[in-house]
C-alpha cells in the first residue's frame, strides 16, 4: 500500500516522477499510433502497378485532317486531333481576354506540329470525357468539344469557353518519337 | 432519464431475475421501446418514421450481407457478378432487387423524417442534439448510398464515382492529390472499387452505431409531439409498449406493402438502364444524373456556373452542395422561436410549404439536363433553399405572432374530441 505521502516523496519543483512517467508513456504511445496510421493512410494511394502504366505509346498515322481518336493512358481517356488549318485559324483568332484559362493554341501544341492537338479526354469540372471526339458527336458552341453532363463547351484548342469547368482540357506530357509516334508520359 | 411515472421494470421469473441481476438488457430493452418508456399520447402518423427507418436499415443489412456472399469485388468481373446474381443465384434477383429499392424507401422514409422534424419544430431545445446526430445519420446513408451505387460497377456506377470523386479536385492545391489518394489511382478502377466495397459494408453499422446514439439523446427529454408542448404530467403520456409499438406496427405494415410493390412490379422504376451497361471508361452516357436522392443537391452543385469573387464556379458547386447539408447543422440556432410546432406558426407552417415545393423543384432540375431553362430554374431554386435557412427563417421567427396554444397536451387532445363530438352531433 502506497500512502500519499510516500508518493509525493521526492518532489522537487512540485513535480513528481510519475507526472514524468505519464507525460513519457502517452507521448510514446502518441507516437507509436501516428508511426502506425501514416501506413493506413499511405495504402490508399496509387499502388506500384497503377503507376506503372504510366506511359502509353500512339500511332497517329491514320488520323485524317479533321479527324480525331480516343485513347487511352493512366486509365484516363486522351484525345488525339488532327485540327484543320480553319480550326487553328479559328483558335488563333480568338483574343485571350475572352479565355477563362488564357493559354495560346501554341502554348498547347507542339512547335511545328500545331495541328496536333493532344488533351486528356477528361472534362476539367467533374471528369466526364467529352463528346466531340468521334465523328458525328456534339462539339458544342466553339467547335471543339462539349461535356454532356454539366454543359461545358470546349474551342478547337480545347480551352474553356462556356460552362462551370475552371480550366482548359489538360495537355498530359508528350513527345513526337517520329511524325507518325506520340509517346504519352 | 425519464418521467417519475415511468413503469418500473420487474422481472418475475427466477431465470428474468438472474439475468437482470447479471446484464440487465431486458431492462435497457422494456426502459428504451417498452412499457418503461412513456411517450405523449397524441403522435400523429409523422411519429412512424423513425422507426421505418429503423426497419429499412436492417433490411438493407440482411439483403446487403447476403449480396456480399455472391458478388465479386474486382473490375473485371464485379458486373458480372452482379448479373450471376441477378440470373443464376436462386433469389437471388429478389435480394438484390429488395437491397436496390429498399436504399430508396430508406430515403423516402428518411426525407419524410426530416420534414417531420422540419415542420413539428423537434430540432428545437431540449432536443438540439437528436437533431445534429440526425444530420450525420443522414450524411453517413449519402456516403453509403453512393459507394453502394458504384459496386455493380455499371455506366451510371463509374461515371458517379468519377463525378463524385471529382468533387474533392475542386479544392485549390491538394484537391487532385486528394482525389488521386480516395481513388487509388488516376481514375476509377480496381483500387477504388474495392476500397468503396469495404467501406459499404462498414458505414451502416457506423449508421447503426449512430442511431443509438440519436435515440439516447432523444430518451433525454423525452419524444416531442404535434402540439410541440412539452409533457407535463402522467395524463400527458401513455406507455410506449404496447400504444405505439401496435401505432409503429401499422406503419410497418403500409411501408412493407409499398416495399414489395416497387421490388416485384417495378424494380427499377427508380434506376437508370445505363447502369446495365458495364462500365466503359472511355464513353460517358449522355445524361448523367444520379439515384433520385441526391437530385436536389445535384442541382445546386450544378446551379453556379458562372465565377463569383476569386473562387471559380466548380468550387462555388461543391461549397454550395456541402453547405446546404451543413445548414442543417446550424438550424437549432437559426430559428430562434419558442414555438416548436408549425400548426400554431401560421406564418411558419407557409413558409414550410414553400420550401417543400423549393426542394421537389431542385430534385426535378438535378434530374434534367444541364440546360435552359433548368439551370436558371435551378440557380433560383438553391438560391431560394439558402435564403430560406439563412434570412427568411431567422426574420419570421422573430415577427410571427403565434397562434393561441392550448395548456397542455391533455388539453389540446381534449379540446379535439370535443370538436369531434360536437360536429357529430351537428
Amino acid at each position: 500500500m502506497t500512502s500519499e505521502t510516500d508518493i509525493s516523496a521526492g518532489i522537487e519543483d512540485g513535480v513528481r516522477r510519475r507526472d514524468f512517467i505519464n507525460i513519457a508513456a502517452v507521448s510514446f504511445a502518441g507516437v507509436g499510433a501516428a508511426a502506425v496510421v501514416l501506413p493506413l493512410v499511405n495504402q490508399m494511394n496509387p499502388s506500384a502497378d497503377v503507376l506503372a502504366q504510366s506511359t502509353t505509346e500512339i500511332d497517329i498515322s491514320a488520323i485524317q485532317s479533321g479527324q480525331a481518336i480516343k485513347t487511352s493512358w493512366r486509365k484516363q481517356p486522351v484525345f488525339v486531333r488532327n485540327l484543320t488549318p480553319a480550326e487553328i485559324a479559328e483558335a488563333k483568332k480568338v483574343p485571350l481576354s475572352d479565355l477563362r484559362d488564357p493559354q495560346t493554341i501554341d502554348e498547347r501544341t507542339k512547335p511545328g506540329k500545331e495541328n496536333w492537338l493532344i488533351t486528356l479526354g477528361v472534362c476539367t469540372h467533374l471528369g466526364c470525357v467529352p463528346l466531340g471526339a468521334a465523328e458525328g458527336e456534339n462539339r458544342g458552341d466553339f467547335g471543339g468539344y462539349f461535356c454532356p453532363c454539366h454543359g461545358s463547351h470546349y474551342d478547337t484548342a480545347a480551352r474553356i469557353r462556356k460552362g462551370p469547368a475552371p480550366k482548359n482540357l489538360v495537355v498530359p506530357p508528350y513527345e513526337f518519337n517520329s511524325d507518325t509516334v506520340v509517346t504519352i508520359g | 432519464m425519464s418521467f417519475p411515472w415511468a413503469k418500473n421494470y420487474e422481472p418475475k421469473q427466477p431465470l428474468m431475475k438472474w439475468l437482470d441481476e447479471k446484464l440487465p438488457l431486458p431492462r435497457l430493452v422494456y426502459n428504451a421501446i417498452g412499457a418503461g418508456y412513456p411517450v405523449p399520447r397524441n403522435l400523429n402518423y409523422f411519429w412512424n418514421f423513425g422507426v421505418l427507418a429503423g426497419a429499412a436499415l436492417v433490411i438493407q443489412i440482411v439483403t446487403g450481407i447476403v449480396l456480399a456472399m455472391h458478388y465479386a469485388a474486382n473490375a473485371g468481373v464485379a458486373f458480372n457478378s452482379v448479373e450471376h446474381i441477378m440470373r443464376d443465384v436462386n433469389a437471388g434477383w429478389f435480394i438484390r432487387y429488395a437491397h436496390m429499392n429498399g436504399a430508396s424507401m430508406f430515403f423516402i422514409v428518411v426525407y419524410l423524417h426530416i420534414f417531420r422534424g422540419l415542420y413539428y419544430g423537434s430540432y428545437k431545445a431540449p432536443r438540439e442534439m437528436v437533431w445534429l446526430l440526425g444530420v450525420v445519420i443522414f450524411l453517413l446513408m449519402m456516403a453509403t448510398a453512393f459507394m453502394g451505387y458504384v459496386l455493380p460497377w455499371g455506366q451510371m456506377s463509374f461515371w458517379g464515382a468519377q463525378v463524385i470523386t471529382g468533387f474533392f479536385s475542386a479544392i485549390p492545391v491538394v484537391g487532385e492529390p486528394i482525389r488521386v489518394w480516395l481513388l487509388g489511382g488516376f481514375a476509377p478502377d480496381n483500387a477504388a472499387l474495392n476500397r468503396f466495397f469495404s467501406l459499404h459494408y462498414l458505414l451502416p453499422f457506423v449508421i447503426a452505431g449512430v442511431i443509438i446514439l440519436h435515440i439516447w439523446a432523444l430518451h433525454i427529454p423525452g419524444s416531442s409531439n404535434p402540439t410541440g408542448i412539452e409533457v407535463k404530467d402522467e395524463q400527458d403520456t401513455v406507455p410506449f409498449h404496447p400504444y405505439y409499438t401496435a401505432k409503429d406496427g401499422v406503419g410497418v405494415g403500409v411501408f412493407l406493402l409499398l416495399f414489395v410493390a416497387l421490388t416485384f412490379f417495378s424494380p427499377n422504376l427508380l434506376g437508370h438502364p445505363d447502369n446495365y451497361i458495364a462500365a466503359n471508361p472511355l464513353s460517358t452516357p449522355a445524361h448523367i444524373v444520379p439515384e433520385w436522392y441526391f437530385w436536389p443537391f445535384y442541382a445546386i452543385l450544378r446551379a453556379f456556373t458562372f465565377n463569383f469573387l476569386w473562387i471559380d464556379a466548380k468550387l462555388w458547386g461543391v461549397i454550395a452542395m456541402f453547405a446546404a447539408i451543413a445548414l442543417l447543422f446550424f438550424l437549432p440556432w437559426l430559428d430562434s422561436s419558442p414555438v416548436k410546432s408549425s400548426n400554431y406558426r401560421p406564418l411558419n407552417r407557409k413558409f414550410f410549404w414553400v420550401l417543400v415545393v423549393d426542394v421537389l423543384i431542385l430534385g426535378y432540375c438535378g434530374k434534367s439536363p444541364a440546360e435552359q431553362p433548368y439551370v436558371i430554374l435551378s440557380q433560383l431554386a438553391a438560391a431560394y433553399y439558402f435564403a430560406h435557412f439563412l434570412i427568411i427563417l431567422p426574420i419570421i421567427s422573430r415577427i410571427e405572432r403565434p397562434a393561441p396554444m392550448p395548456n397542455s397536451i391533455t388539453e389540446a387532445v381534449l379540446a379535439k374530441h370535443a370538436d369531434d363530438a360536437s360536429a357529430a352531433t351537428a
